[in-house]
């Protein structure tokens, strides 16, 4: 995995003077105590991340936690104050606040860019003019940019569009302008600022599966913004949780939802009812969606991407499971004691009554799906990983 | 109490100052002056010349042509044309294109200083602060006043003319520039930042066509302030629509006063339905 982007210590102060500021948040004052002394606003404080390459990375905090202040110091948008941001660039990390106007403007042009959360188009140009902004300042000769154009406009289906102004389309289609004009200059790091709040539920459910499916090809290291647990959950493979201007938490959906690293974390995590409220008889996929293993009898497939394949008898009960011919111990949820030391072989088994909470501590911590079963024994569904995050996501 | 009477008694010489600082210019920079008035003054008279040497229905058919391309709308350019044929039959054209003349130049000039000065305004807050007062002053202090230095130090004729029309009309586009270029949304300026533009790029690409709409209602405000400085800018010896109106006023002559007046409306609300058009169309996509 490699590194994209780097955040080291940063500091975002707003305000004259920050480095009164910035000796006064060494000498542990508050921010409020901060502002009163030296009208200093602290955005982001000792904020450290590292982005992977191809990853969906997101920031997630209530209104202004920084999320918006960390994010802009990627393009430079906003100054770091101390600390540092180091790019990727040309296999070497870039600092952009030392790096000079000329790899700046190459790295704007070429390598960054950004969605707005209020799209943030030119109501001057049309749609097409719009797609061409980026292209255009970075020089990119007509035939070439107008080739790109067009691929980006299909890309988000906005083709038969191409001629009318931004007044003209609806919010989503806005967004999806923004997304072309973003796609366009075939920058490799996309930086999303709560593109999609400021559009209704739908579309914005609707925008996101979009955006995993073209990232599915696209491959495009993202940094995105939002302030709503289920799009972070939903879009992220790294989630990083900010409070008051510091990160408080970085880790995968799963790891942010099983250990909340505080109270405020905590409260996010409780927010989100599908937890408390979800058992597996509403989560599980049930055993009739499931395929059969052709080459064995009556083989069940429980998991397709490791292979792990149940057998069950006439009746329907579950007798064993197996994985490229390792046979696994079966254990019943309530017979385990302590679930951080399940062992990699055993798979537990749940009942539909099972909380989501349990479910997806077993997936975490024995790294296999939990088989559900009926007081009789018998096989009638299973939960997974996709399950989960599947249950996460829908009711929002 | 006698502290009030030597407050009274000592007059501050304002007056004298602006007259003290006026004798070095008239005194030092005579020739410079005078060699800009008469460039200029040259250049308006050809200007003259071009649209009087034109016989008037050509001007009629163009004027009918440019409102045509801008507004597609036959109705209007009829209607246009019968205004200007008024003017000509009322004996009017030879002053009418004076004025024509002078409040293009005026605004040409006023346009030319303004923008820049309302850009540089939009971008360094001090610079407005300290010019906001002296905006003011341009557009409050009565216009006979600053009569009397132009008159000094260009003589008399079109310049002086030219220069207190301009004094009075440029504080419009400064103003309005300013008002477009710092009302563009900060999300447009950052998108602009974040593909990277430079600060002209900026300028040029995000910043002009967004405030273009205030630009242009700044230009068509402009146009019609020269416009009202046509008789006073006759006073000092300005060709144009005011001369008539100043002998009527002198030879109490309600008849010729009402037919140059009404000449100077015609020529105002042609001026300004011409340049109306444009403007709407730019803003019409601003929503
Ligand atoms: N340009 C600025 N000048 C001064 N203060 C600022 C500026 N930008 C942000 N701040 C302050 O920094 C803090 C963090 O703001 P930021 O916009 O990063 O929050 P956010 O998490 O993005 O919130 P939101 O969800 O509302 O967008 C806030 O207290 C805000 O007032
Ligand atoms: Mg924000």
């Amino acid at each position: 995995m490699m590194e994209a982007i780097r955040f080291e210590h940063v500091d975002v102060l707003f305000g004259p003077e920050p480095e009164k500021g910035l000796a006064l948040l060494d000498e542990g004052a508050d921010k409020d105590k901060i502002y009163q002394e030296t009208e200093n606003i602290v955005a982001v404080h000792d904020a450290s991340l590292s982005v992977n390459r191809g990853d969906i990375s997101v920031l997630m905090g209530l209104s202004g936690s920084g999320k918006s202040s960390l994010l802009r110091c990627i393009n430079g948008l906003n100054k770091v104050n101390r600390g540092r941001m180091l790019i990727r660039d040309n296999g070497s990390m870039v600092d952009l606040s030392t790096c000079g106007k000329k790899v700046l403007h190459q790295i704007r042009t070429e390598r960054i860019s950004m969605v707005f959360q209020q799209f943030a188009l030119m109501p001057w140009r049309t749609v097409w003019e719009n797609v061409s902004f980026g292209l255009e300042l970075s020089g990119v000769p007509r035939k070439k940019r107008e080739e790109l154009i067009r691929t980006n406009l299909e890309l988000v289906k906005l083709e038969e569009w191409a001629d009318k102004y931004p007044s003209e389309l609806s919010g989503g289609m806005q967004q999806r302008v923004g997304l072309a004009r973003a796609l366009a200059t075939d920058a490799d790091i996309l930086l999303m600022d709560e593109p999609f709040s400021a559009l209704d539920p739908l579309i914005r459910e609707h925008l996101q599966d979009e955006l995993l499916m073209l990232q599915k090809n696209l491959r495009k290291t993202i940094v995105f913004v939002s302030h709503d647990l289920d799009e972070a959950l939903k879009l992220g493979n790294q989630v990083s949780i900010m409070e008051s201007g510091r990160i408080v938490q970085t880790g995968s959906g799963e790891n942010i939802l099983l250990n909340p690293a505080n109270d405020y974390v905590r409260q996010f995590v409780a927010s989100m009812n599908p937890l408390k409220v979800l058992n597996c008889n509403a989560l599980m996929r049930p055993v009739t969606e499931l395929s059969v293993e052709p080459s064995r009898d009556a083989g069940i497939v429980l998991d397709e991407d490791r292979g792990i394949v149940g057998r069950v008898d006439i009746d329907g009960c579950l007798e064993q499971v197996a994985c490229d011919g390792a046979i696994y111990k079966m254990v019943e949820l309530n017979d385990v004691n302590d679930m951080k030391t399940l062992s990699a072989n055993t798979i537990v088994t749940g009942t539909p009554e099972t909380s989501m909470r349990d479910a997806v501590e077993i997936n975490h911590h024995s790294g296999h799906p939990m088989p559900v079963l009926s007081e009789d024994n018998r096989l009638i569904g299973v939960v997974g990983r996709e399950e989960i995050l599947g249950g996460i996501v829908r009711d929002s | 109490m006698d502290l009030t009477p030597s407050f009274l008694l000592n007059k501050i010489p304002v007056g004298q100052w602006v007259a003290k600082g006026l004798e070095f210019l008239t005194s030092n920079f005579d020739q410079q002056f005078r060699f800009f008035s008469d460039g200029l003054e040259w250049l308006i008279l050809c200007t003259i010349d071009l649209l009087t040497v034109t016989p008037p229905l050509i001007v009629i058919s163009g004027v009918m042509g440019l409102w045509y391309v801008l507004h597609r709308n036959l109705k209007g350019a009829v209607g246009l044309a019968l205004a200007l044929l008024l003017i000509l039959n009322l004996g009017y054209w030879q002053e009418t294109m004076e004025t024509v003349a002078l409040v293009l130049f005026a605004t040409l000039i006023s346009v030319l200083v303004g923008v820049p000065i309302g850009i540089l305004a939009a971008r360094k807050s001090w610079l407005y602060i300290g010019l906001r007062p002296v905006l003011d002053l341009m557009q409050t202090i009565p216009t006979f006043v600053y009569l009397i230095p132009t008159l000094m130090l260009f003589g008399l004729g079109m310049v002086p003319g030219l220069i207190s029309t301009v004094v009075f009309s440029v504080p419009a586009p400064i103003r309005l520039t300013y008002l477009g270029i710092s009302g563009v949304p900060r999300e447009l300026v950052e998108a602009g930042k974040s593909f990277g533009a430079s600060p002209l790029q900026l300028l040029y690409k995000v910043e002009l066509p967004h405030a273009m709409p205030t630009i242009m209602a700044g230009l068509t405000q402009c146009i019609m302030l020269s416009l009202s400085m046509v008789v006073i800018a006759a006073l000092v010896g300005a060709d144009g629509l005011g001369k008539p109106v100043i002998r009527a006023l002198n030879t109490v002559n309600m008849a010729q006063g009402f037919e140059a007046g009404l000449a100077i409306v015609i020529v105002a609300i042609v001026l300004d339905r011409l340049l109306k058009q444009s403007d709407q169309k730019t803003s019409s996509q601003d929503r």
